[in-house]
């Protein structure tokens, strides 16, 4: 069993997902930053793979892109910098970002490097359906990893039975139409598409992300899925100077 | 129909649709419904009035007797610059506002560069009385002024882009960012052949009315309706499309791109895709895109605003690759020449963009041929560039 289905068999709700943009603040921060996630009991953690037009991203992590690209942040840095990463953390680690960067790297080569330095999973909302069937999922099935995909209030009931049959792991429910980084507290109509998904009676459990930005969301959205993941807000709260005691400050004040 | 789309939105290997899934219904709503409304009788019917009596088409095909006698050969012009607004852009706007209010979204976005899609989208939607939302790389918006007040005449929101380089790929990023928050009432005129699939085949549709034209009017003149060469500039490749879209499946005709290479393709200052580019995937397609080994997107250069894209339509990397389609890469300078070269022979000032058309005559052999050049837009816009390079 991979952990991240371990982690969803163990504990059913208040997951708490955090996203970190790799190669920011600095080149050699993604370290530092998975060992105090994992120090502050945190359950899952997204590595975003930093890319120059990120078109479903607000302006918090457009400018933590730019930074780790400027910083000299790629995919062979990044796996680098992953290599021993098992020997600090045994927190589910998904890589996160979009298409074009893991073209170039190449599909083949990508998925050995996850399997290499024992990742769980990857998140490439732009990559249409059929690529994931012919390029990756072969693979991913026989090694056990996680393929992850978003749904919006927009996705029809029949997509959705679609994206749970190939998905393992959990499904990445975005809480309204937007990109990432804009505020919320729920509406009666975002609860009520909570609702209707947890009607369906899916297979795969479901996080709630996008708009999470303080303990009250966070709450809110434990409330109607099993958990939430928290990104910009979290690369916000980031202080260079003091990176660790800043991360930890962020988790207590979210849990 | 070898170069057309196939039914999974490639041509070849290029194409798709690769969006995150805050987009996937507006696609998908699109996918399913353009071809049905664009091939209704009352939408046809309406396309056709605006194109005639609004734009002023058919555009005339013009046979440039003194350009003609300096290269030994029969050249016409595709007279595009005299649409409505001064480029072909507007064919596309009017097709894609009449299939908006179709498809029951009265709020237009678009991106622009140069700013000639920007002016011809805010001119649809004044005629149709939609709200409009432009947005502009800051940079663009800069050394565009007199179409960032042309727009806002018209009624247009123009939003300046400051993400990144600041031009025409930060634009395409804001308006796609702006289509995710707002993905119910809004429609987006993407204004080139780029963009996940239906875009670029729907783009092309609309501007097919080019060689559509071009069929009837040849065959007036020529005897026979077809051409040896056409010839087309290439930013993102809408123009070109429109030109060659009734020719792709005859190999009697020699399709020729003409990109920008800016100050060299050998210099990190140039927008010659075909020759820079790779394989990749941007703005929703799979693409040849200008990208470093680690895959980010690199910024172009053209001394043309409307060229400076990284990438080209998929159509065009599928033809570029399966060698249907020749592409030549012009330098600044010579496209400039060619500018004025064309002013001093035949009385037209071109875009800078379409100027780079004209500039290939070495590098081919037309002597003897039946060659149309496509005049994509009018070089009023330019002026100040033309000023501030000097030469002539």
């Amino acid at each position: 069993m991979n952990r991240i289905n371990k982690l969803f068999q163990e504990k059913k709700n208040n997951i708490l997902s955090i996203y970190f943009t790799a190669g920011y603040p600095s080149l050699n921060d993604t370290v530092e930053i998975i060992k105090t996630l994992d120090e502050s009991n945190v359950d899952l953690i997204e590595i975003g793979m930093p890319f120059s037009d990120p078109i479903a991203d607000g302006p918090i992590i457009q400018y933590s892109s730019n930074v780790a690209i400027d910083n000299g942040m790629n995919l062979h840095v990044l796996f680098k910098q992953l290599a021993n990463i098992r020997k600090i953390t045994n927190i589910p680690i998904i890589l996160m970002g979009y298409v074009n960067p893991v073209y170039q790297f190449g599909y083949d080569k990508f998925i050995n490097k996850i399997l290499d330095c024992d990742l769980d999973g990857m998140i490439l909302p732009d990559l249409p359906f059929d690529d994931y069937k012919t390029q990756f999922k072969p693979i991913f099935v026989k090694k056990n990893l996680s393929f992850i995909s978003l749904i919006t209030p927009n996705t029809s009931e029949d997509r959705i039975i679609q994206i749970d049959d190939n998905s393992n792991g959990f499904i990445y429910m975005v809480s309204s139409s937007s990109i990432t980084g804009k505020k919320s507290s729920f509406n009666k109509s975002q609860i009520q598409y909570f609702k209707r998904i947890n009607n369906l009676s899916l297979k795969n459990p479901r996080i709630i992300g996008f708009g999470i930005s303080d303990k009250k969301s966070y709450n809110e959205a434990c409330k109607y899925s099993n958990g939430a993941i928290i990104g910009t807000n979290f690369i916000k709260s980031l202080d260079k100077n003091d990176l660790s005691n800043s991360i930890r400050d962020y988790i207590r004040l979210i849990r | 129909m070898k170069y057309n789309v196939n039914n999974d939105g490639f041509y070849g290997d290029f194409g798709g649709a690769y969006i995150p899934e805050m987009l996937f219904s507006n696609i998908d709503e699109l996918r399913k419904n353009y071809l049905s409304i664009v091939e209704k009788k009352s939408f046809t019917k309406e396309f056709n009035y605006y194109l005639k009596k609004y734009v002023g088409r058919p555009t005339p095909l013009y046979y440039a007797k003194r350009l003609s006698e300096k290269y030994g050969s029969k050249i016409y012009l595709k007279r595009e610059d005299l649409c409505h607004t001064g480029a072909h852009k507007i064919n596309n706007t009017i097709g894609q506002i009449l299939l908006a209010r179709e498809l029951k979204k009265f709020k237009i976005i678009a991106e622009t560069g140069a700013g000639q899609h920007g002016v011809a989208t805010a001119t649809v939607c004044a005629l149709m009385g939609m709200e409009c939302v432009i947005y502009m790389g800051e940079v663009d918006i800069e050394r565009q002024r007199p179409n960032v007040e042309r727009m806002r005449i018209l009624g247009a929101d123009v939003r300046p882009a400051t993400s990144g380089s600041k031009t025409l790929k930060d634009a395409t990023n804001e308006a796609m960012r702006h289509w995710i928050n707002n993905p119910d009432d809004t429609h987006y005129i993407i204004g080139s052949v780029v963009g996940p699939h239906p875009y670029p085949d729907m783009v092309a549709r609309f501007q097919s009315v080019i060689s559509e034209e071009l069929i009837i009017q040849l065959k007036k003149v020529e005897g026979r309706d077809y051409p040896d060469y056409i010839i087309a500039c290439v930013g993102g490749g809408s123009n070109a499309a429109g030109i060659f879209y009734h020719y792709l499946n005859n190999p009697k005709v020699n399709l020729i791109g003409v990109e920008a290479a800016g100050l060299g393709v050998s210099t990190n200052k140039s927008a010659a895709t075909t020759k820079l580019g790779k394989k990749g995937v941007l703005h929703g397609s799979k693409t040849l895109l200008m990208q470093d080994e680690n895959g980010q997107v690199t910024e172009p250069y053209s001394i043309s605003a409307g060229l400076d894209y990284p990438g080209i339509g998929p159509l065009h990397a599928h033809l570029f690759e399966s060698k249907r389609g020749m592409y030549i890469s012009v330098e600044d300078d010579k496209a400039m020449n060619a500018g004025i070269e064309l002013s001093r022979l035949e009385g037209i000032i071109p875009a800078i963009e379409t100027a780079h058309a004209f500039s290939i005559f070495d590098n081919i052999d037309i002597r003897g041929k039946v060659v149309v050049i496509n005049l994509s837009g009018r070089g009023d816009k330019d002026l100040e560039t033309y000023i501030k390079w000097g030469k002539y």
